[in-house]
Formats: structure tokens, sequence, C-alpha cells
């Protein structure tokens, strides 16, 4: 489903001395299939931007649509409950929304309230199970006997379940430990082609948006601040570090080679065994 | 988030209302309490309405948002007003209209019980517009300070209380979080049969549970290892000291009072 934003502009407890803007004026365009980074501080609107993607949040001025759904200040569309069971959310800490007696129950819940039939939820189990990497003796354990990576594999799973056709992430490996984090992220990438899914990701670690997402949207104070692919967007780096971002590691490292041996290499979001053979082959016929 | 939830909300600002020390507010508005209800005339009546109003625009807060705030009274304030108006019999006959009779004495009494309600729920709403939790707890610990000598465990109560007021927001938020979550996986909290927005509430109460007392043993943790074992001996960061201001306010409160006394009718 293509994703459109069409000035955007959310505000919270608008004529209060609380009054706060969390979106301005935004516009974009997400096509269906593609894998999409949001970046941006801390209070940049990120959480703000995705919970207007499935109708968590009306916008409070502008217009959303997404695929058929339209949603404007004062129009939620009727079928509500569809969106959602065609929007898959990922939020932040997602374990802490496990709540019921079995692991199995939990990830039933989502399909069940929308209105997937027992053999069908069934069988979805079965599929998200191994896509998560859990196993399936674990289906009968309280979620909350689990460890903290495996209760956010369990809660991952309640989302898949209902077969979402976006995806969206809000960090979702935060507070996981680097093993983990590479695990989720290489899963959910997997899962993106897969499954064919338009997949949102709000991420801090710019690693992440350049390895996985083929196009990359920054935000600043609830503004759109960038755009564009993420080989254009990295190498920019005093914009960037304009607003308290970093550029990654390999976009670093190919600034400082390049100044300390008066040499051009072009960034191309290239692997960091392709670099080194570039440079490698530089290096031979500089010799 | 809910926008009636304004009574109670604080909201920052630097009057002279603000600055005051919050035993003061307490003390004023506890016996402006007592008070209102010795008015019993015009003149007793302005002299409290005046003072309250002086105390509303001295605050700062803005006009808008404090009416706001009393939405969810004026329900209960014109719903007594009519009670009075239909059920005293007393004084001459003003109105009388189809089966209704209207009295001169029911009006104003009705009038009179209105206002009354009114200037109590904004005083005591200036009060929590104006002063932080953390100020009203140490407040109250300080006024509570003469009972620890019959063993009275007041320390600990107002930690109990600043506790809990800390951590309301918190746990605002955290329903936020939670139900948006739930939403997503599809609960309807809004619509359908009352037993299912019920059984709705299930997802939303177990994992706020779950993480309330996460949360509550994570701070036990961390006030036990930086060493907390309550009140003996402990100092305040905050100092609560009574300034010139606040004893101009108890010196015009005081003649306020007289002026009611003086002026309400006795008999």
């Amino acid at each position: 489903m293509d994703i459109i934003f069409k000035n955007v502009t959310h505000i919270y407890q608008p004529r209060s001395p609380f009054e706060h803007i969390a979106l301005k004026d935004i516009s974009l365009f997400i096509p269906s299939g593609s894998f999409v980074a949001v970046i941006g501080h801390t209070g940049s609107g990120k959480s703000t931007l995705i919970s207007h993607l499935n109708g968590l949040s009306l916008p409070t001025e502008g217009e959303i649509r997404i695929g058929e759904f339209t949603l404007t200040k004062d129009k939620k569309p009727e079928n509500l409950m569809e969106l959602r069971s065609r929007v898959g959310v990922v939020f932040q800490y997602p374990e802490h929304q496990l709540f019921e007696e079995s692991v199995r129950k939990d990830i039933a819940f989502g399909p069940k309230n929308f209105g997937v039939s027992e053999e069908e939820i069934e069988s979805r189990i079965r599929e998200v199970l191994p896509a998560v990497g859990l196993s399936e003796s674990l289906l009968a354990r309280s979620p909350f006997d689990l460890s903290g990576g495996q209760m956010r594999r369990v809660a991952i799973a309640g989302v898949l379940a209902t077969k979402p056709e976006v995806i969206v992430l809000d960090e979702p490996t935060a507070g996981l430990d680097p093993r983990g984090q590479k695990e989720i992220m290489e899963m959910f990438y997997h899962l993106h082609h897969s499954e064919n899914l338009t997949t949102v990701l709000v991420t801090h670690s710019m690693e992440d948006a350049l390895k996985y997402a083929d196009y990359v949207i920054i935000l600043n104070k609830g503004k759109k601040y960038m755009e564009g692919k993420p080989e254009d967007i990295f190498i920019q780096k005093e914009a960037l570090h304009q607003v308290g971002l970093d550029v990654p590691e390999i976009v670093e490292f190919i600034a400082s080679f390049e100044e300390k041996f008066q040499t051009k290499i072009p960034f191309h979001n290239q692997s960091i065994s392709q670099l080194a053979q570039h440079i490698a082959e530089q290096l031979r016929g500089v010799g | 988030m809910n926008n009636l939830m304004i009574i109670g909300q604080y909201v920052p600002g630097d009057s002279v209302i603000h600055r005051l020390d919050p035993r003061t507010k307490i003390t004023v508005i506890f016996f402006f309490v007592v008070i209102v209800f010795f008015a019993n005339n015009l003149w007793s009546y302005s002299t409290l309405i005046i003072f309250a109003l002086l105390s509303m625009f001295s605050s700062k807060v803005p006009i808008r948002f404090i009416l706001k705030g009393l939405t969810p009274v004026w329900f209960l304030i014109i719903f007594t007003f009519l009670l009075h108006l239909f059920i005293t019999k007393e004084g001459t006959k003003v109105v009388d209209f189809w089966i209704f009779e209207f009295y001169s004495g029911g009006i104003l009494q009705g009038i009179a019980i209105s206002i009354r309600f009114f200037l109590l729920i904004l005083v005591t709403s200036l009060l929590t517009l104006t002063t932080t939790p953390i100020e009203i707890t140490d407040a109250v610990e300080e006024m509570l300070a003469p009972l620890k000598k019959v063993k009275f465990p007041v320390h600990e109560l107002a930690l109990m209380m600043s506790i809990s007021l800390r951590f309301i927001p918190t746990l605002m938020q955290e329903t936020e979080k939670i139900s948006r979550a739930q939403a997503s996986r599809g609960v309807d909290y809004r619509t359908g049969p009352l037993k299912e927005r019920i059984k709705a509430i299930v997802p939303l109460l177990v994992p706020l549970f779950v993480s309330a007392f996460k949360r509550a043993e994570e701070l036990a943790m961390a006030m036990e290892a930086r060493g907390y074992r309550g009140g003996e001996g402990r100092s305040k960061l905050r100092e609560l000291r009574i300034e010139k201001i606040d004893i101009g306010i108890y010196i015009f409160f005081i003649i306020v009072a007289a002026i009611v006394f003086a002026t309400r009718s006795y008999g």
C-alpha cells in the first residue's frame, strides 16, 4: 500500500498552555514495497508520525492516504479495524504489551481480534514462530517467564501473525544486546523481501538505516529536514551534524581516508569488503 | 490525552501566587473554604468573590484554561441551582408557570449555593494549578510535623504521597502507550457491547500492573542503593520559608475574613 502524507500537521493539546506542535507541514510519499528509515533526534516527531500510519492519531491539519484509506482531521475511516489489520506496528519495547497466560494465546490475540478463524490462526502461529526464531516448545509457557529477548520475539510474532502489508517498526532493537539487534534487524529485512512488505523503520542507528533502508527521511523538530537515498543523505556530514546526527562509520572512515591519502573514493553504499577491495586495488595501482 | 483532566494540573509560572509558600496557600485556602460557609448576604459574598477573582488574576494562569478545567463541575453547579429553584419554597412567589412555582427564596438560595460551589472549586483548583505536587507534599509534611510526637509516621506518609504523585503522569503515559499498542492489535475500546468493552480492559490492566510492580521494585532498590532510610536527620533540598509576602497575604486574608464577618447578617 502506498503511503502519502499531504501537508500533515499534528498538534497535541491545542489551545492550552501545554500546546505542542509535534509535526509541522509534513509531506511525503512512501511507495508500496519500499523500506524507509525515519531518523531524528528524540522529540523530532518520529513517534507521532508513525502513530498516524494506522489511525491511532489523526492529523490536526492535512491529509494522509494509506492505500485506499484516507485520514483527515475529523474523518476516521469507518473500517479502522481493517486498516489496523493491514498496518502492523511494532512499538518501542513491544514486550510491554504482552498480557496473556501463554505465548500461544498472546500471539493469537491480534488475529483473533481481526476475526481470523481458529485454524488459520494455528497455521499462522506455526509460520511466524520460526520466522522470529522461537521454538514451538515455548507456546505453552507464560510470556512472563521468558527472557527479555524472547519476550520481544513473542511480541513481534504477535504483530506478524496479523499478516500486515505494511509493517511499522519503532526502534525495534532498543535495549537488546548487539547480537540480538543484528538478528532482529536481519529478520525484518528478510521478512520485508519474503512477504513483500512495505517497511517503515524508526531508528537512531545510522548503520541500520544505511544497511537496510532504500529511502531515508530525516525529521527535525517536527519538520522534514532531509530525504533521499541513504547514499546521498549520509555523505552530507555537515547538514547531519547540525541536527545532532552522525554519519555511519563507513562514511566517516572514507572521509578520513580521503583526507589522509588525498584520494577520492566514491561512496555508493558499498559493503565493507567491497570497500576494502577497492582500496586494495587503488593502493596496488599507486604502488 | 484527556483535555478535561485539567483540575489539578500544575501550570508552571512565576506569579505571586506561584511564589507563595505552599503552607500559606494551604492554610489560606483551608480557612477560605470555612469562611465561604459563613457568607450569607450580598456584601459578604462580594468580598469573597473579589478575593477569589483577585487570586485568580494574580496567578496569571490563562483564564480560558481555568474555566475549561471547571467544565466537569459546571454540571454540578447548575444541578444544585435547579434543585434549589424547584424545591425551596420560601419568600414570595415570583413566577407561576404551568406546574412550576418559583419562589424568590429559592432563586436566591440557588444563586448563593452555586456561588459557594464555584468559589470552593475555583480556589482549591488554584492551589494545584500554581503549586507543584512536591511543594504540596513538603507543605503537608511540615504542617503535620507536630504529629511525630505521637509516633505518627509523617515522613513516610509524605514520601508515599510524593511517590504516588510522581508516578501518576508516568502511569498515564504507560496507559496511553499500552492502549495504543493493543488498539493496534485490534482491541476496540470505543464501540461494541458493554461486555466486550469490559473484556478489552484486561489487555490494558495486566501489562500496566506488571510494569508498575517492576517499577516499584526498581525504585525501592535504587533508594536502598543510595542509602535511604527515612526522615530521621534528613535535610531538604528546598527549605520552605515564610517570606514577607506570605505574611502580607495572611494579613490581607484576615482583613477579608473580618469584612465577611462584619457584613454577614446575623439573626
